[in-house]
């Protein structure tokens, strides 16, 4: 799905991360080597870990105030508000709901959640977007993130040095002087088995067995409560998906990749962006990363990239920018939109 | 690239083995701290230098560096 829509310009940009850090070196489930192994391929040297006292939702409204008192825009002023998560705070009520009241924002708002993960940025833009084109709501505020290491196992190398928690907020105004935003958005269910926690929902509600560990094989075990990632399969998609989308995407907004001046990328793991980059034939210099510092951090990983690695030139300069997200579903997207001198904050932290 | 060069390129992308430890008939999952992680290194290898993307099914039937050099070039040698 192909799309350009005029008149929305991102004015600023803010992420939360919890304060605990862990290491990939002091992960003691597998060997020296194994973990030296883990950080050149994944990337991740260390990552933001939850605490008990904390979760997305908190990251994002913390990260909403911070960035709506450096905007200087009053909390009346918010007609849309979206979280996009896969770790919400209740199973019901939505926690945009929740986050409407915390935050202290008018009634007569547009709030609802949505649940993606690693390409939820972009879907999240493309909806906030389209509910402000018609110029009748002026301004919306778009959460992303997920506490990914609530549903890891320890005993799952595969899973648990890889997964950061964090949270970002996006805020978005009509602006009738907004250069248009390019969007392709994909979905492919036929992997949702490949990135996936079986229990929990309605399907297969909680029980016993959900909290029954096994051994999957050298190095995983885990039980039907945690988060299962297929690194093959999910390696396949990526590899066969993501790069053609971009090309795609340069095809239908007759724009090309030298027309772009960064390309931030879902911090998946280092070795699939890499190859997607590789593959595009995108200057390594124009693909900043965060994945070294804060891990996989799903749905905030393209904001809190953007914070990380191009605060100075974000708030100093107009950038052109493509985005692309990709991951659990399979669900994947890329914009190119221009930023002008937008606010970010610094990445914020909680306990 | 012929088979001894992908045999060598391949050894390149393992940390720390031998010079010439890689052959095509070595059983690359026999290979020195082999982990789940070269799998995905393989992948991307072959991605990278043939535009050949391996399934799970072809990478698990898959032994040696001959036949992964199959694979990726339906070649044999």
């Amino acid at each position: 799905m192909y799309s350009c829509i005029n008149h929305i310009a991102i004015k600023g940009i803010s992420a939360c991360v919890p304060r605990q850090i862990k290491k990939t070196m002091d992960y003691d489930w597998i060997t020296e080597d194994e973990r030296k192994l883990f950080i050149k391929s994944t990337g991740v040297e260390e990552r933001r870990v939850a605490s008990l006292n904390a979760i997305t939702s908190d990251y994002c409204e913390k990260a909403t105030n911070h960035l709506l008192s450096k905007l200087n825009w009053e909390k009346e002023s918010i007609d849309v508000l979206i979280f996009v998560s896969q770790s919400m705070d209740y199973y019901l009520p939505a926690t945009s709901a929740i986050l409407q009241h915390k935050l202290g924002f008018k009634k007569e708002i547009i709030a609802f959640d949505i649940n993606l993960g690693c390409s939820g940025y972009n879907y999240g833009l493309y909806v906030i977007a389209n509910l402000l084109a018609s110029g009748n709501l002026k301004r919306g505020i778009l959460l992303t993130g997920d506490t990914s290491t609530l549903s890891t196992n320890y005993k799952d190398k595969s899973t648990y040095p890889l997964f950061g928690d964090a949270g970002s907020a996006t805020a978005l105004e009509f602006d009738t002087d907004a250069k248009p935003i390019y969007f392709n958005l994909f979905t492919d269910g036929s992997g949702y088995k490949s990135i996936i926690v079986e229990d929990g929902g309605a399907r297969n509600q909680f029980s016993e067995k959900s909290f029954i560990e096994h051994k999957i094989s050298e190095g995983i075990e885990r039980c039907s409560k945690n988060l299962v990632l297929d690194g093959i399969e999910v390696f396949n998609f990526a590899l066969k998906e993501v790069a053609s989308s971009i090309i795609q995407l340069f095809n239908d907004s007759k724009l090309n990749i030298n027309d772009i001046d960064y390309f931030v990328f879902h911090q998946a793991n280092k070795l699939i962006n890499e190859s997607v980059r590789k593959k595009c034939r995108i200057a390594p210099e124009k693909t900043p990363y965060s994945i070294h510092k804060f891990g996989n951090t799903s749905s905030a990983s393209i904001p809190l990239t953007m914070i990380y690695q191009l605060k100075d030139q974000l708030e100093k300069k107009s950038l052109n920018l493509l985005l692309s997200g990709f991951g659990v579903g399979y669900s994947w997207g890329n914009c190119i939109i221009q930023t002008n001198k937008i606010v970010c904050t610094d990445i914020l932290e909680i306990e | 690239m012929d088979i001894l060069e992908f045999s060598a390129k391949l050894e390149s992308e393992f940390e720390d083995l031998e010079k010439g430890s890689v052959t095509p008939a070595t059983e690359f999952r026999n290979l020195p701290g082999w982990s789940s992680m070269h799998a995905l290194i393989i992948i991307a290898f072959i991605d990278l230098n043939f535009d050949v993307i391996l399934n799970s099914t072809e990478l698990k039937e898959a032994k040696t560096v001959n036949d992964l050099y199959y694979l990726a070039t339906k070649k044999n040698v």
